[in-house]
């Protein structure tokens, strides 16, 4: 082992790179694209009511994303995050409206469901080793009937608790500076990104994401409690779930049960912009957050150029094709 | 003196095999223990129950002398029991000084990591083992051989008194074998008991004190290294019948050439390899996992796309890009695991044969004809003697021998000249192997050129006609079948390895 050359310590850019984030820049590159051309179309589309706009509707699917993040890390997939997100918006009805609480106790209830959740999906797919696109499949239709169930599929306003809906909509950057009114649902977005991010890349949880994804059965023979990791890991994404369901109950200022279905491809969708892999290993928030963004520019950017809305879903959809052909084109090189 | 591990009379039963019989296996401290036996002799197995990674289901096991059951990896841990696996086993992903200290990181509190103190703690295993690698470099860059140095880094990590080297140099060249023996002594010196499982005769000699042979699940003798010839250690090994294999071989030199390959090259896996078969003639294909012979035939049938080469099909060159195209020039490949590529097992034995030619079965309106499918199926049931109650059992409920032969009538139906076999007997016992044997000799008999990649060299010996043998994807020789070629002249071959190191090429 001596005769072998040495490897010369890489410089921490030159890392970075050979990390796989090549998605990632690419989708940088793309967001700054998309951001010029619409600007260049549309004289409108640059003011900055419509950039707030922009971020605001980014705010739930980017928490949703994230939370997605975590899991397809794993090599799983989360399909019950759009129903999750609702059945803890309900929960919160519950707690506020129904039983009504201080604020602080729905924003417990938001969270504490979403993690309760994910533990169940986390248990099925560690403990009882049915599939993750199963489990969560399973997990989607229970916490839709059960969001139905428990409203008497009627919304539950939060009109009794007030503030709730400065969760989402107020600012409290705009009360320091003014001239800077970022809502309060984007200030939360960024937060959970670093927090997430944090946790990925400095605690042991998010390095047995990536390991888990990597080679799942070898970390088992090093002799790491990989069932145990693996709940921990999908309740922390329902926990994320659960800040996302505050934030749209607070958008609406109500829960809505019916609400919910068709988030979680969303949500995949940004994950899989940003160059997250879906065979798990590899991923970061980062790229999840462009990717959200590169979705709600696109729906706003051609609502602004009155393209019509069906339209801007094919867009969407081809998005996503070429996105991951990139991906496995770079792939298929370095490989 | 007590063993640091004895274990007596162990037994393990998987569906269907009986994969340890009252096997016993005993080590001393500081002593290099060979764990010798063919594919499929359980030594795997046993060391897979020493590690605690499968639970055995008799016999019994002591540590220091007193009786332990571990129970999972961490229990086997706990004992002083590490393993490096045959397989690579790391996580791509995750860096090399991340891969070693798995499950093990150290921390900050509140779950934080402590990367900095995790690469110092991993450079300095590192330069212990005298291994120049960057910790932070990430291990899907690295080649399989320096993978595998991080594998034995991380075994060593846990400081442990028993290591299992499950073929710990099947992807190392000379002087990487050569620092691993370094490696071995020093770890002896220090009284740390080796378990070594390896293919390799001249390994053997060089570093093994005594070898323990087990043959089909069963287990045989255990020598001392030192006064043991290598041939009675291969006798043991091989125990039956092993000289009365050798076929009667025709002479094919004058039948026309059914497959030619010229300068066939691939990147590192294959590179420059040219051969023929005749019509007629079984060619074998012997070599070290991962020569590149399974890549070879990948290639030729186009399931993988070659880089530079030619290939021809009786004499005439043909452009193979899909595997579709090689059936199209008269090409089968059946292979090594059946269940995933050559079988749809949860389907009838009739379905599978006509699966591969059901335009043949189909009428104009695209109506299957069950009648002329079932009798193809009982006409070739009865032809290779596959037993099965009826031609409408489900594949997954015959033995491997008959799944085998299933797999070889589809490719019959296909009317291929050209056959090649990818392992044919893996999984199979030995009274069926024979059968097969004697189809494959039947098939070259009636015109058609066999090719045969087995890495169990008394297979290679006994059906081949001629023997190409591979080494780091090179075709280092062709031998003649037949009693005149001995096992030591193909393992020579076999290791023929480039005299520059393999890291070298990447500077």
């Amino acid at each position: 082992m001596s005769a072998i050359t040495t490897d010369a310590p890489q410089s921490t850019l030159s890392r970075i790179i050979a990390a796989g984030t090549h998605q990632r820049v690419l989708a940088f590159a793309s967001l700054i694209v998309l951001l010029i051309g619409f600007s260049v179309a549309s004289p409108n589309f640059m003011q900055t009511s419509n950039m707030l706009a922009i971020l605001q509707a980014t705010s739930v699917n980017g928490v949703l994303a994230i939370a997605v993040t975590l899991v397809i890390i794993t090599g799983g997939i989360d399909l019950s995050v759009g129903t999750m997100m609702t059945f803890c918006a309900v929960i919160t009805g519950v707690v506020l409206t129904y039983a009504g609480l201080p604020l602080m106790f729905g924003v417990i209830a938001a969270v504490l469901t979403g993690a309760l959740c994910g533990a169940c999906s986390g248990t099925f797919v560690a403990k009882m080793a049915i599939p993750p696109f199963i489990a969560t499949l399973g997990m989607m239709l229970i916490l839709k009937g059960l969001s139905l169930v428990i409203s008497g599929t009627r919304p539950i306003y939060f009109n009794d608790t007030p503030g709730f809906s400065e969760i989402s909509r107020g600012s409290l950057i705009g009360e320091i500076i003014p001239s800077v009114p970022i809502p309060n649902g984007v200030l939360i977005l960024f937060i959970v990104a670093a927090v997430t991010a944090y946790i990925l890349n400095r605690t042991v949880l998010g390095r047995y994401c990536f390991a888990l994804g990597s080679n799942e059965e070898s970390v088992r023979l090093s002799g790491v409690n990989t069932d145990r990791w693996k709940i921990a890991i999908y309740a922390l994404a329902g926990s994320i779930v659960g800040i996302a369901g505050l934030l749209i109950a607070s958008r609406l200022n109500s829960a809505q049960p019916a609400l919910g279905l068709g988030y979680e491809l969303e949500a995949i969708a940004a994950v899989v912009i940003g160059g997250t892999s879906l065979s798990g290993g590899r991923g970061s928030i980062l790229g999840s957050l462009i990717g959200a963004l590169i979705m709600a520019v696109l729906t706003n950017g051609l609502r602004v150029l009155s393209v019509a809305q069906e339209w801007q879903t094919v867009v969407t959809g081809a998005i996503i094709i070429l996105a991951v052909y990139a991906d496995m084109m770079r792939r298929n090189k370095t490989t | 003196m007590t063993y640091l591990v004895e274990m007596k009379g162990i037994e393990k039963r998987f569906p269907g095999v009986h994969a340890l019989k009252a096997v016993q296996f005993d080590l001393k401290p500081g002593e290099v223990h060979a764990l010798m036996g063919e594919n499929g002799a359980g030594k795997s197995t046993l060391m897979k129950i020493m590690s605690g990674i499968y639970s055995r289901d008799g016999g019994e096991m002591f540590v220091d002398g007193k009786p332990v059951s571990p129970d999972s990896p961490r229990a086997a841990q706990d004992l002083g029991i590490g393993i490096i696996h045959q397989e690579l086993s790391l996580m791509n992903d995750l860096t090399a000084a991340q891969n070693v200290l798995i499950g093990r990181e150290p921390r900050r509190g509140f779950g934080r990591l402590d990367e900095p103190a995790l690469n110092a703690k991993v450079a300095e295993i590192f330069a212990s083992l005298n291994l120049a690698m960057d910790p932070q470099t990430r291990v899907s860059s690295q080649t399989i051989a320096r993978q595998q140095l991080i594998e034995i880094a991380k075994a060593l990590s846990y400081n442990p008194r028993v290591l299992i080297m499950d073929e710990p140099t099947a992807a190392l060249n000379d002087i990487e074998i050569t620092e691993l023996f370094k490696v071995i002594e020093k770890l002896k010196g220090d009284g740390v008991g080796i378990v070594y499982i390896s293919h390799r005769m001249d390994e053997i000699k060089r570093i093994a004190d005594r070898v323990t042979i087990l043959r089909d699940g069963a287990y045989i003798d255990t020598v001392e290294a030192a006064d043991t010839p290598l041939t009675k250690i291969i006798q043991l090994m091989v125990g039956r019948e092993v000289s009365q294999n050798t076929p009667v071989i025709p002479d094919t030199s004058q039948n026309p050439v059914a497959l030619e390959v010229r300068n066939l090259s691939r990147g590192k896996e294959v590179r420059d390899v040219s051969f023929n078969v005749r019509k007629g003639e079984i060619l074998g294909f012997a070599g070290l996992m991962g020569a590149g012979r399974t890549e070879v035939a990948r290639i030729i049938f186009g399931a993988d796309p070659r880089i530079t080469g030619e290939i021809l099909v009786a004499g005439q060159p043909v452009d193979i890009r899909t595997p579709h195209a090689a059936v199209e020039a008269g090409i089968g490949y059946l292979s090594e695991d059946r269940k995933h590529f050559g079988l749809a097992v949860d389907m009838t034995v009739r379905a599978n044969i006509a699966m591969a030619n059901l335009v043949h079965f189909t009428s104009r309106a695209g109506v299957l004809n069950e009648a002329a499918m079932k009798d193809t199926a009982i006409r070739y049931i009865d032809q290779l003697g596959i037993r099965t109650p009826s031609d409408m059992q489900q594949v997954r409920l015959l033995s491997g021998g008959n799944q085998q032969k299933v797999v070889i009538a589809k490719w019959l139906l296909r009317d291929c000249d050209v056959l090649i076999f990818d392992e044919p007997t893996r999984g199979i016992d030995i009274g069926a192997k024979s059968e097969i044997y004697a189809l494959l000799e039947d098939l070259a008999a009636q015109g058609r050129a066999i090719i045969v990649i087995s890495s169990e060299l008394p297979e290679v010996m006994r059906l081949s006609h001629r023997i190409a043998v591979m080494c780091e994807g090179r075709l280092t020789g062709i031998l003649p079948g037949g009693a005149d070629t001995t096992q030591e002249q193909i393992m020579e071959l076999a290791t023929q390895r480039d005299s520059a190191p393999l890291v070298s090429e990447e500077v």
